[in-house]
């Protein structure tokens, strides 16, 4: 057993870290203010690589293994948890199923100009009645010659709007409540296919959250992605990975929480001495530090075993709902530490304290991991 | 075009420099990276290289751990590397250092050798110099802006006040100077490609000098780190009688009126 990361994954960390303060940390104040998609900082992204990390050359990607990935998503969170999204979603919510369901066309028309960055994706899952139970899906897919047709939409849409290329679920038979569900490829700019509401949201605001709306959508039938009735598992599949993504998104937004207490506390004085000398600063930045290693522990272990091609599931789901908690004790208590300065937004810990809640709902809220986990352990 | 980039592996910028227990730099547990001036010329053996195709040859001096630096480098896109690591290269100086040097490049095919103007650790400023004169080949050094052509070089480069055009031509040793250009990030794609790069590690033996052929002509006799900064002192009162104190204190104390 070995604790160590290898020699490309300290060399990825220092690129992506600085990267990360160099590039991106600057403008994520102003960014967050004005809810400022990032796309200029996508496309440097897509140059560095960081846009298709866990995909084969074979497919423009850079063929290294998911530690790598979370690395990335938890360098670029630890300064700008929206543009950590922003790239977990393209990776692993529409990059990834096209990469497990795809077919060898598929591969090559969407997946090669996904992991280059040359085009962004999303992933269309939830519906207004379908949050975290999916059989709830009323969007509709019927076949109609050499097409499907869509009508519904989907809400939440992370990268909505600016992405490229959609996975989205639909129902082709109600009758069959989960089996019924199919998945597709959709590309912006099909006729028929709009955005509704832009959410104004609490956190990860410079991140685009958009409404998919669909009337008489017309898919090609080659864009069907795996086979019809397969789309609630290609979903399920989906989210076990995506929730690596996820979890090193909490992950990065500890760490960064954290640095700032820090610092602040070996900088900030009060009754003549600084706060770090006060035990009870010492034993907050201890219980920041060890939630912080435990949850590390747990992402890269679940990636460990993503990248042995092993079951992930129990194992990204504890990942994941750890980091996330982990994320919002570690940001609220930055807060705490840098007082009345922590609550303004001259300091990044209020960010990152609004930024760190979404962690606990999506792809999977927290409650939704310790259902995976209990099934799991129950089945074995 | 074929160019060779000398880099050196420092101490981080902001690392905190300890002596150990025998007056040596402590360098456990210290971060090392790229030298930030030999960073300017591998982004700049990188631009000519896209420029003119050739190979970009890295080359460097130190023990096992400069290899990450070869490899960072390798990762921004450079050809293939060189290590000298010798035991006996404990403490070379920079006469030293050139003649090994010279030696090693001599086996490299090159058109520019390119270097940092100045390493941050010791910051001597020699070395590239001194190595074009072991290999009787022009030098300029401090260039800000840098244009190869087949045969020749335009280089501007920062002098005392101003700037001075030199067109050289090659084989030429220049060093990068701040502002020459912006460092790339090595890339995903080309860390991962980095490992399997030709990274040679060789002795002194292997280019043919043995240790006695190297009398150090420079001897360090003692390290100290400079005394810690005290804090500044507030004079109280009245402005005309704090600025009376002021001056006796500047007079008296710092003994600098």
């Amino acid at each position: 057993m070995n604790f160590d990361l290898n020699e490309d994954h300290i060399m990825m960390r220092k690129m992506v870290r600085d990267f990360a303060e160099e590039e991106c940390a600057p403008g994520a104040e102003e960014r967050d203010e004005h809810e400022e998609f990032p796309l200029d900082l996508w496309k440097k992204c897509g140059e560095l690589g960081l846009t298709g990390v866990t995909f084969p050359e074979e497919y423009s990607g850079v063929g290294a293994d998911y530690i790598s990935y979370a690395i990335t998503i938890e360098e670029l969170s630890r300064v700008d948890a929206s543009l950590g999204v922003t790239i977990s979603a393209h990776s692993s919510l529409c990059a990834n199923p096209i990469f497990k369901f795809g077919t060898e066309e598929q591969k090559q028309k969407y997946l090669v100009p996904l992991a280059t960055g040359e085009k962004m994706g999303a992933f269309g899952l939830t519906e207004s009645m379908a949050g975290s139970d999916a059989s709830g899906t009323r969007t509709t897919a019927v076949r109609d010659g050499n097409d499907y047709v869509i009508n519904g939409s989907k809400i939440f849409i992370t990268n909505g709007y600016y992405a490229d290329i959609y996975v989205i679920t639909a129902q082709m038979d109600k009758s069959k409540g989960n089996r019924g569900i199919t998945a597709f490829i959709l590309e912006k700019g099909t006729p028929g296919f709009t955005f509704g509401k832009k959410e104004k949201k609490m956190g990860i605001r410079s991140s685009a959250t958009y409404e998919l709306v669909f009337e008489n959508v017309r898919i090609p039938a080659e864009n069907l992605l795996g086979e019809e009735g397969q789309g609630f598992k290609v979903a399920m599949v989906t989210l076990d990975y995506g929730r690596i993504g996820i979890a090193s998104q909490a992950l990065g937004i500890a760490q960064g929480a954290y640095e700032q207490a820090l610092k602040y506390s070996k900088e900030r004085s009060q009754f003549g001495k600084t706060l770090a000398e006060f035990q009870v600063t010492q034993f907050k930045l201890a219980d920041m530090a060890l939630q912080i290693e435990a949850a590390r522990l747990l992402v890269y272990q679940a990636c460990y075993l993503a990248s042995e091609h092993r079951p992930v599931s129990k194992y990204s789901a504890m990942a994941k709902v750890f980091a996330a908690e982990t994320a919002n004790k570690v940001t609220t208590q930055a807060v705490q530490i840098l007082g009345g300065y922590g609550y303004t937004r001259d300091y990044p810990v209020e960010r990152m304290m609004r930024d760190a809640k979404i962690t606990e709902i999506y792809e999977g809220t927290s409650e939704i991991q310790r259902i995976v986990i209990a099934n799991s352990i129950l089945k074995d | 075009m074929n160019i060779v980039v000398c880099i050196k592996q420092t101490f981080d910028t902001e690392a905190k420099i300890v002596l150990d227990s025998n007056g040596k730099i402590e360098s456990n547990g210290v971060n090392l990276v790229i030298n930030p001036y030999d960073e300017f010329a591998v982004e700049e053996a990188l631009k000519i290289k896209e420029k003119f195709g050739g190979e970009v040859t890295l080359i460097s001096m130190g023990g096992a751990r400069a290899q990450e630096s070869l490899r960072t480098a390798l990762a921004m896109g450079c050809d293939k590397a060189v290590l000298i690591n010798d035991p006996a290269l404990e403490n070379p100086d920079e006469w030293a250092c050139a003649e090994i040097l010279a030696k090693a490049v001599s086996q490299i095919p090159y058109d520019i050798i390119l270097a940092g103007r100045i390493a941050v650790d010791d910051g001597s400023s020699q070395v590239a110099v001194r190595l074009a004169e072991v290999l009787n080949i022009p030098s300029v050094s401090c260039a800000l802006k840098l244009e190869v052509e087949e045969n020749k070089a335009t280089v501007t480069r920062e002098i005392d006040g101003g700037t001075e055009l030199i067109e050289v031509s090659l084989p030429v040793v220049i060093t990068a100077q701040k502002g020459l250009n912006v460092p790339r990030y090595p890339t995903m794609p080309g860390i991962m490609k980095a490992k399997k790069k030709e990274l040679k590690v060789i002795t002194l033996a292997d280019i043919g000098i043995s240790a006695t052929d190297l009398p150090i002509k420079m001897c360090v006799q003692k390290i100290s780190l400079p005394n810690p900064r005290k804090g500044g002192k507030k004079i109280p009162g009245e402005a005309a009688e704090a600025a009376r104190e002021l001056a006796r204190l500047l007079r008296e104390e710092a003994k600098v009126l």
